[in-house]
């Protein structure tokens, strides 16, 4: 089990691939991805059980679902550096014929990745739908998820939160990334969603709060908190606090690194705040 | 020509829920996902006799869609249920996405398709669904005719890997094909031989179109009858070796002439043999209110439609 240290470490290096990877095609989303490496890197090096390799069914084994596809850099840079596959192939991120494609998919047969997403709102169904066959293997391992907060303005989350509630899908452990930014700007000047801890404790979760998901002790304490309400009637959701961009300073704080890569310029800026620590791919 | 005898209507749908029926007893990976139209499907049984592998999620189509892509996962062979206007133009981008694309074994079964539903009129009667669902890379489009067709296609499609969008009606309609066929998925049948004209039906045209193969042949014109159950992967073979005979084709179907049956046998010819072809389905326009008889009737879609089409495209050859 890595130490705090390492686990330090691996996020920075994941940072840096994520900086490294968007700035080489000038396209992708550094900022929610940035926000999410201490979530990633925690639940990939210490606290999912995994198999080694990969196949599609994952019976007897964790399962995470990535409903917020476009930070993908962050989800291949954490797969890539947990063995799913070679680091040298995050230089396919976004390139014609690469299985790194801008939004993960099955398609191309990348390792890690069972859904396909990009268009919003849907993976909370597909976890259920896994944690169900879970429950019909006699499979007691857990499936976990992860949400933007702007991407619960789709109504197809409210569907299948109120479905997991009510068929007591208790074997899941949907994240919900809470950075308040969203495209068009903060999810409370495009469409406030009001108080998330209550509305998912009305309709029946179980809600676990991580006041800074950009600090490893948290995140990890969040995520062992969570999972020990799990098998008790309640679908369990992490309301999760990040800060978009998170690491680099002239990211942090704001939308507008959503769907933006630095230049040349800014990417210096950036890794020299993220000094390299596992190497660079 | 060769004579084919209904044994008695039947729905086409009873078909599909007795085959579920018969796949909850012969594969455990079966199970069944249905958003509060149980008995519309005819899922009860499944639902009796293996409630832990029934789930209903409510009406909540998009959340269906999503959870049956999910169970694939760990091995489950998942069976959705709802009408067919629910179960594609509603949840188009979830089959797409989380379906389609990500190559998810789900088995989509849609009742209720086409003018036929009836008197719930046009927002219920989808005459756009084959088109939409053909048009995903890797579906699998199936269209059945009565109800030993649709029970076969049921029972068929949980042996086929991959996506399947399997078409089906509510009226209790001619039950003539025999029930020992074996649903082959994507192969043509040949119901009558002819050498004068290609009558090419699928799901409730078919009964139509050997009718107006009779009224044809007391006119003197022979017409060869195929029954296209499967849309995607067409047979192309069958189509050709029969209007290569005959020189010109009817397509006919309970749906809009832009996106169906017709417009894929269309590209087939155009692609390897042009020949004239006459086109029985909806004229781009929604359906309404009325008994099935009178849809079919006020919109184009039965035998006499057929032999009138079939007589325009003779003079076209």
């Amino acid at each position: 089990m890595p130490n705090t240290q390492q686990l330090e470490d691996f996020v920075t290096q994941v940072r840096r691939d994520i900086l490294r990877q968007v700035h080489k095609v000038n396209s992708g989303h550094p900022g929610g991805s940035l926000g999410c490496a201490e979530f990633f890197t925690v639940l990939y090096q210490e606290v999912m059980d995994r198999k080694e390799g990969f196949d599609m069914d994952g019976k007897d084994e964790d399962l995470f679902f990535l409903s917020n596809g476009h930070i993908s850099p962050v989800f291949y840079s954490v797969l890539a550096r947990s063995g799913y596959f070679s680091v040298e192939e995050l230089n396919t991120f976004r390139l014609i014929d690469s299985r790194l494609q801008g939004h993960p998919t099955t398609h191309e047969g990348l390792p890690g990745v069972r859904i396909a997403s990009g268009s919003l709102g849907q993976g909370m169904s597909v976890a259920i739908g896994a944690a169900n066959s879970k429950k019909l293997n006699g499979d007691d391992h857990l499936v976990y998820s992860l949400h933007g907060d702007g991407e619960l303005q789709e109504g197809q989350n409210w569907e299948a939160i109120m479905y997991a509630a009510a068929k007591k899908v208790d074997n899941l452990i949907a994240t919900v990334d809470r950075n308040h930014q969203q495209i068009d700007g903060c999810t409370d000047d495009v469409l406030p969603m009001g108080d998330l801890t209550a509305k998912f404790e009305a309709f029946g979760w179980d809600v676990v709060e991580i006041k800074d998901g950009n600090n490893i002790s948290e995140v990890l304490e969040g995520l062992k908190e969570a999972k020990s309400r799990t098998g008790k009637g309640k679908p369990v959701c992490i309301l999760m606090t990040t800060v978009m961009g998170h690491g680099v300073d002239f990211m942090m704080h704001t939308h507008k690194w959503h769907g933006v890569a630095p230049n040349d310029e800014q990417l210096e800026k950036a890794l020299s705040q993220n000094p390299e620590t596992l190497g660079d791919y | 020509m060769k004579k084919y005898t209904n044994t008695g209507n039947k729905d086409t749908r009873s078909g599909f829920g007795d085959g579920l029926t018969e796949l909850g007893k012969t594969n455990p990976n079966v199970v069944a996902l249905c958003a509060d139209l149980t008995g519309s499907l005819k899922m009860g049984d499944f639902q009796k006799n293996h409630p832990e592998r029934f789930f209903q999620v409510g009406i909540a189509e998009a959340n269906m869609m999503g959870i049956a892509a999910g169970m694939t996962i760990g091995g489950k062979i998942p069976f959705t249920g709802t009408f067919a206007n629910f179960s594609t133009g509603r949840v188009y981008d979830q089959i797409r996405q989380s379906i389609a694309y990500s190559d998810k074994n789900v088995k989509i079964c849609a009742s209720h398709a086409g003018l036929t539903l009836g008197e719930d009129g046009a927002t219920h009667q989808i005459l756009e669904d084959i088109g939409l669902m053909k048009m995903l890379p890797g579906m699998t489009v199936i269209n059945t005719c009565d109800y030993n067709q649709t029970k076969a296609a049921t029972i068929a499609i949980a042996e086929h890997h991959g996506p399947v969008y399997l078409r089906f009606g509510r009226p209790k309609v001619a039950n003539f094909t025999p029930e020992d066929q074996k649903f082959v998925i994507g192969k043509a049948n040949m119901l009558n031989e002819g050498t004068d004209v290609t009558i090419i039906a699928t799901g409730h045209l078919v009964w139509e179109a050997l009718q107006a193969a009779e009224q044809l042949e007391e006119k003197g014109v022979s017409a060869e009858v195929i029954d296209i159950h499967t849309i995607k992967p067409l047979d192309e073979e069958a189509i050709l070796a029969s209007v290569k005979k005959t020189g010109c084709v009817v397509t006919a179907e309970e749906h809009n002439f832009l996106g169906g049956l017709g417009e894929s046998v269309a590209r087939t010819l155009t692609q390897n043999f042009p020949a004239p072809q006459e086109f029985v389905a909806t004229q781009d326009t929604f359906g309404e209110s009325g008994t099935p008889e009178q849809l079919m009737e006020k919109y184009g879609l039965n035998a006499e439609a057929i032999v009138k089409a079939a007589q325009k495209v003779l003079k076209r050859k």
